[in-house]
């Protein structure tokens, strides 16, 4: 089933659904004729749209709305934070080429403090699924949840056959090794699917946790791994500062867990604009030198 | 710009009175809440008339039909001035006037800002620049539902410096409201400063017709103007409309009237009680207490 397909049965059955979007229609083009008034495309007015889809959830409807991630959750942030926040209306937030997807745009696309910030906004949930089959997997039970939600939204082809059961808070777990646990989520779960059996490779019993909704988290996922694992990485195209790193060091500090962390992101910089394969090559987000980074924190641990 | 009125019937004399009475009496509440911590005073009594004729003269909005898809809305977007709107509700009846009494107690939700907790209010606010958004949402969605709500909303004039009402005004256009009424509480104040001498909005009617609006300008103190105006809403089919309620910030009380540095007041009880004899025509008040508060 296409994003399209999903959207257009959804909203046959539900006449809450209606779809937005701040002229950003790369994942819904065909849905204009489809979806008739209940296909609203307020151009690039990303503050308006969110102000709209406030009003129409307080109308009773569900707005799903579309726009670029980095102009979605920031230049209307705190419409989000006030319009959708305060209220808690079901209003679903769909941020296009978030993270590492934006490629070649430049910084002033790049979407990578977006999980921090949206998932500072009270009552906003966080889904970042690892890639197309993921993200529809998950989406029917994102849009038909009752509270408002964030969507890293993802177009890119499968990693690996995901498990089909989806429950919100919880992770996708992919073994239960005890050298190393590596948490992810978004595009680079399939590169740190890849060093996963690269370092089994190397006789070493690894953990890869697809952590799907960052908020609500999969505490128990996170903190086994925390507890039981020799070092615990986290992968994210994201900044360190408010992702997943410093979700764990939430975690871990409120349930009174120390454990070997090696974090693995964006470092207080923005990425090097380029194509995919060139950007993780320049910033070092390959497999091959997740795990290399992996082995030398793992081989110092003593 | 003249606008003839649709022929709605006018204001009898006794619903003039009663619209009087009823401001008057929304006024000594201002009043009353602008001490101990105080309120924006001057916005709340712009708009006053304006908030009071809405709710008695023209909508279909009270706490018991929220939940009736085909009410009408009023959202106040300018949101510094809800003491006004606490004040009618009091009046109306929806909440109880000794409720007025917790204004910014931990016991009640009656603070400087719009909530949702108060019934009839529909929607934060305080943030500028929010509500002609959220209204857009409201008014798409009546339209889909092919219901004739009225879907208005009361902008404060340095609001309008704020992007996103010109953003909502263009997708207003484009999606051809003719159900959402734009009222700007044109007193010609920002906080603090005239809005000619800082960020000059005129000629404003001028500009929200080039937005798509079809507007009228009234005296925003006169309920005669005011009903002809309002009655005539929608102006025009597929066009939202404006009306430019021409306003005095402070109105009622002449020692604040039109004052820069009379926004936020916290007043002492004795200029409380000084003023109420003011509003009343009785004497004037000489003011000590502090005044540019930033709140």
């Amino acid at each position: 089933m296409t994003y399209e397909q999903f959207l257009k049965n959804l909203a046959d059955r539900d006449e809450r659904l209606v779809v937005m979007t701040a002229e950003n229609r790369a994942a819904i083009r065909g849905l204009p004729p489809l979806l008739g008034n209940r296909f609203i495309d307020t151009g690039i007015t990303e503050q308006t749209m969110v102000g709209a889809a406030a009003g129409l959830a307080l109308r009773g409807r569900i707005p799903v709305a579309h726009a670029l991630a980095c102009f979605l959750t920031m230049r209307a942030y705190e419409f989000i934070r006030t319009d959708v926040g305060i209220s808690g209306l079901p209003v679903k937030l769909v941020g296009y080429v978030p993270g590492l997807l934006s490629e070649a745009n430049g910084p002033t696309h790049q979407a990578i403090e977006d999980v921090a910030i949206m998932r500072g906004v009270p009552p906003l949930n966080v889904f970042c699924p690892a890639d197309f089959n993921d993200l529809m997997i998950g989406i029917e039970k994102i849009v038909l949840d009752p509270r408002p939600w964030y969507i890293r939204y993802t177009d890119k082809p499968h990693a690996v056959e995901h498990s089909t059961e989806f429950e919100i808070g919880k992770a996708e777990q992919f073994g239960n090794g005890t050298d190393v646990a590596l948490l992810t989520y978004g595009e680079m779960f399939r590169h740190a699917f890849q060093a996963r059996e690269m370092l089994e490779a190397q006789g070493k019993s690894v953990r890869l946790i697809n952590l799907r909704t960052l908020k609500p988290l999969d505490e128990e996922a996170v903190l086994n791994a925390l507890r039981n694992c020799a070092l615990t990485v986290t992968i994210e195209d994201h900044f360190r500062v408010g992702g997943l790193y410093s979700i764990i060091a939430e975690l871990a500090l409120e349930n009174r867990v120390t454990a070997n962390v090696e974090a693995i992101g964006l470092d207080n910089k923005w990425f090097k604009p380029a194509l995919m394969a060139d950007v993780l090559e320049y910033e070092k987000l390959r497999a091959v030198d997740l795990v290399e980074r992996i082995m030398t924190r793992f081989n110092a641990l003593g | 710009m003249a606008h003839d009125s649709n022929g709605a019937s006018p204001l009898g004399d006794d619903a003039i009175k009663d619209l009087q009475e009823t401001a008057l009496r929304v006024r000594e509440h201002i009043i009353r809440m602008s001490t101990d911590g105080g309120c924006f005073t001057g916005a709340s009594l712009s708009c006053a008339d304006l908030i009071v004729y809405l709710y008695k003269q023209s909508l279909n909005v009270s706490p018991g039909n929220l939940n009736d898809p085909t009410r009408d809305y009023l959202f106040l977007s300018k949101g510094h001035d809800v003491p006004a709107l606490y004040g009618t509700f009091a009046e109306l009846g929806w909440i109880e006037r000794d409720r007025l009494k917790n204004h910014l107690k931990t016991n009640d939700d009656i603070y400087w800002h719009p909530n949702r907790n108060i019934p009839g209010i529909e929607y934060y606010s305080g943030s500028l620049g929010h509500l002609l958004p959220v209204a857009v949402g409201v008014a798409l969605d009546c339209k889909m539902r092919g219901q004739n709500n009225k879907i208005v909303v009361i902008t404060g004039d340095g609001e309008l410096d704020e992007g996103s009402n010109w953003e909502a005004l263009l997708v207003a256009q484009a999606y051809k409201l003719d159900n959402l009424l734009v009222v700007v509480d044109r007193n010609e104040f920002q906080a603090n400063i005239r809005t000619e001498d800082l960020i000059p909005l005129e000629p404003l009617d001028k500009k929200l017709e080039a937005f798509g609006c079809v507007v009228r300008s009234v005296d925003g103190h006169d309920f005669n103007a005011l009903h002809t105006a309002f009655s005539a809403y929608p102006f025009s089919q597929e066009q939202p409309s404006a009306i430019i309620a021409r306003t005095v910030r402070g109105r009622g009380l002449p020692s604040i009237e039109a004052r820069a540095d009379r926004w936020f007041c916290n007043f002492t009880h004795e200029e409380v009680e000084q003023l109420l004899q003011e509003l009343h025509g009785q004497g004037s008040t000489t003011l000590t207490s502090e005044t540019l508060t930033v709140r």
